[in-house]
């Protein structure tokens, strides 16, 4: 929001919100996320962007909610909020056009790009343009960069054993490249490599793209 | 009846089983790097790609709209061609039509070319117990053979083995030969083998990839040559597919071969490529006597019925979907217990044995969808996945019925979404949980099931995101 904010545009922040209801969604139960989704459609009354800081939250609103929607008294409401939604780094670079100026010390890092962000919204290159505008940070390639990390929401817990050897592995090809700092725009992917990465005692940094962006570029 | 628990216990073991085998789990991670990597270079224009997938996905979706016209259209060519149509509803019709067909040119010995569809009707089994010798003659499919396993992926149903447990299984299965673990040397002697075995045949049995309505032909695509020989050598030729597979013009064929090959191995065509239009005519040297095709249905026409899950036949088994499936490279074909690995058997297989039998199948996914991306006929899988989760535990969906729909609610679970639904849908009661949350953050555990088995527990910041928002000031609205 600061990030934002400090382009020159006013930032609202709806009070009423909660969740997508995506969780629901991918577990099957649609009705129970039809009802959290249609209590999020009043947030956003205004002809305005809706910037959604996560891949995940921003394919279910963008992807999902007119299927949710579909035959119900409210679907074109849903459908008006879908088509004016944003993934945070699209609406960066895509509509803000922001120029970044680096004002940190040399660093090494390594990016994940959500399977939500990278398939269903397909803004992947655009952590990578953010990033790459900034002079003293050095990106590293991990292996098979383009594999999910296992978490899957809902998966994590039912398929915990699987969900645990996928995040080995991706959390093994990050530790790899040697990287201080992991970024990314999903939440559920941070907190998922993360927490792998903190249970393996490794000591990089696990950074939310906003995040990291503002703390290369404030004061 | 199919207890729904039961499922859940035994998916369960075979992913413990899969899990544990830590040289499989290296022979699947190394093959599904190398199948990715050349159907890359197979694809090095998207453009072209792209267009050829929608191309494909027309072509495959026309067929499926048609095909009650198209079926019968192709029955009447290729009788007038000379091949005898048969149809099967199930499995078990499938397997009686074979071997009546067998019984009456006194057939004994069969030698087989790949199919999926004999493996879904449990063929070989079946024929066995009558009596009558079968031989895999691809070679991925001898090798399952002499081990008694089943395929672990559709296109490659070996790949779960590697070159040094290959080594062993022949020189145990046959003493004479001396142990190498030369690929070449090891092929050389599964090509005697099979020379004799073509030879000696009383019939071959054979999948079909394509089935022309326009002119009655059957294409198969292989790359060592034995489907040829399957489908040539001896007197008889029985053939049998998915109803499924037809398409409706001769010129459907080139877009879609090309897709297939280079989606599956990364090849621009198969070694082989076998249009199969009638038996040995008049005059001619060599051909079999006589064509039977054996069309089975086995649910299928069920699956047609959904204007949603119909997308689920658009299908032409080129394994994509399981070779950049980050769940599948993780437990291998044999973890699903399913004819179809991967992720386009886990929209199939629950459709066709029911939600109730396998429906838990749905649950090994992550939704990242990484096989809709590259399947060469467009089929939305995770889609279809979500669908038949809703199907599994809500089951209302569908104007028509899927078997064992509902059949996986479970009253714990649908009880945490009716109180995460309560929860989130009342902006008032959120924002007071939020608070709490941070305020009694010191309280969160350090355990959370399943989750801190591989990772740490993730605590609560100290502020929440709304009560940060109130500080800075900025508008609600």
């Amino acid at each position: 929001m600061e990030l934002i904010k400090a382009a020159g545009v006013n930032v609202i922040f709806p009070k009423q919100q909660s969740c997508c209801g995506q969780p629901a969604f991918n577990s099957g139960y649609r009705q129970e996320a039809l009802n959290v989704a249609r209590s999020q459609l009043a947030c956003f009354p205004k002809n305005i962007p809706i910037v959604v800081p996560s891949g995940s939250c921003g394919g279910m609103l963008k992807h999902h909610w007119p299927e949710l929607f579909a035959g119900e008294a409210d679907e074109e409401q849903a459908k008006q909020v879908a088509a004016r939604v944003f993934e945070l780094s699209e609406f960066l670079v895509d509509v803000l056009n922001l120029k970044l100026d680096d004002l940190g010390k040399p660093v090494k890092v390594a990016i994940h790009t959500s399977c939500s962000a990278r398939r269903e919204m397909g803004v992947a290159d655009k952590i990578e343009s953010l990033v790459a505008q900034l002079d003293n940070v050095e990106v590293l390639e991990q292996k098979n960069k383009a594999e999910c990390c296992g978490f899957g929401g809902t998966f994590s817990i039912k398929q915990a054993d699987i969900s645990g050897a996928m995040v080995a592995d991706k959390s093994k090809a990050i530790t790899d490249t040697g990287a201080e700092i992991l970024i990314s725009q999903d939440c559920g992917c941070l907190m998922n490599i993360g927490g792998a990465l903190e249970k393996q005692g490794q000591s990089q940094r696990i950074m939310h793209l906003a995040q990291f962006l503002q703390e290369r570029t404030g004061e | 009846m199919n207890n729904p628990n039961q499922q859940f216990v035994q998916f369960e073991q075979r992913i413990h089983n899969a899990l544990d085998n830590d040289q499989v789990r290296k022979n699947f991670r190394h093959a599904m790097s190398g199948l990715m990597g050349k159907r890359a270079m197979a694809f090095a224009d998207d453009n072209e790609l792209q267009e050829l997938r929608s191309q494909d996905r027309l072509i495959r979706a026309n067929a499926l709209l048609k095909l009650p016209q198209l079926l019968e259209q192709l029955e009447a060519k290729l009788t007038e061609n000379g091949i005898h149509v048969h149809w099967a509803e199930n499995g078990e019709q499938a397997n009686t039509i074979a071997l009546e067909i067998l019984n009456s040119h006194n057939a004994k010995t069969v030698v087989k070319g790949k199919s999926m569809v004999s493996e879904e009707v449990e063929m070989n089994h079946f024929l066995e117990e009558k009596g009558i010798t079968v031989t895999e003659s691809d070679l991925g499919e001898f090798i399952i053979q002499l081990a008694g396993e089943a395929p672990s992926h559709i296109v490659m149903p070996a790949v779960h083995k590697n070159r040094k447990e290959i080594a062993r299984l022949f020189h145990e299965k046959f003493p004479h030969i001396p142990y190498t673990e030369d690929v070449d040397e090891l092929t050389l002697s599964a090509r005697q083998i099979m020379r004799e075995r073509f030879e000696q045949a009383d019939a071959g049995i054979t999948g079909v990839n394509f089935m022309v309505a326009e002119t009655g032909t059957l294409c198969l695509v292989e790359n060592e040559g034995n489907g040829r020989m399957c489908s040539t050598v001896p007197p008889l030729h029985i053939a049998i597919t998915g109803i499924e597979k037809v398409v409706e013009k001769l010129s459907d064929v080139p877009p879609l071969v090309s897709i297939l090959a280079r989606s599956a191995t990364g090849q621009l065509i198969t070694t082989y490529f076998n249009m199969i239009s009638s038996p040995r005519k008049e005059g001619e040297k060599d051909g079999p006597k006589e064509v039977h095709l054996i069309l089975l249905d086995n649910g299928r026409s069920h699956v047609r019925m959904d204007e949603e899950l119909l997308e689920t036949l658009r299908c032409i088994r080129c394994g994509a979907c399981m070779n950049h499936c980050p769940v599948y490279v993780q437990v291998g074909g044999h973890a699903y217990g399913t004819v179809y690995p991967g992720p386009i058997g886990t929209v199939l297989e629950p459709q066709l044995s029911g939600l109730d039998k396998i429906g838990t199948l749905t649950s090994a996914c992550t939704m990242c969808g990484a096989c809709a991306e590259v399947c060469p006929v467009r089929i939305p899988l995770p889609k279809l996945i979500n669908r038949l989760r809703s199907e599994a535990v809500e089951g209302k969906h569908g104007v028509v019925g899927l078997r064992g729909q509902g059949s996986l609610r479970k009253s714990k679970e649908s009880f945490i979404w009716n109180a995460w639904q309560w929860l989130y849908s009342s902006p008032s009661v959120y924002r007071l949980f939020l608070s709490l949350a941070t305020r009694l953050r010191f309280l969160a555990p350090g355990w959370l099931g399943p989750w801190t088995r591989y990772r740490s527990a993730p605590k609560p910041a100290p502020k929440s995101l709304h009560e940060m928002v109130a500080s800075e000031g900025y508008d609600h609205e």
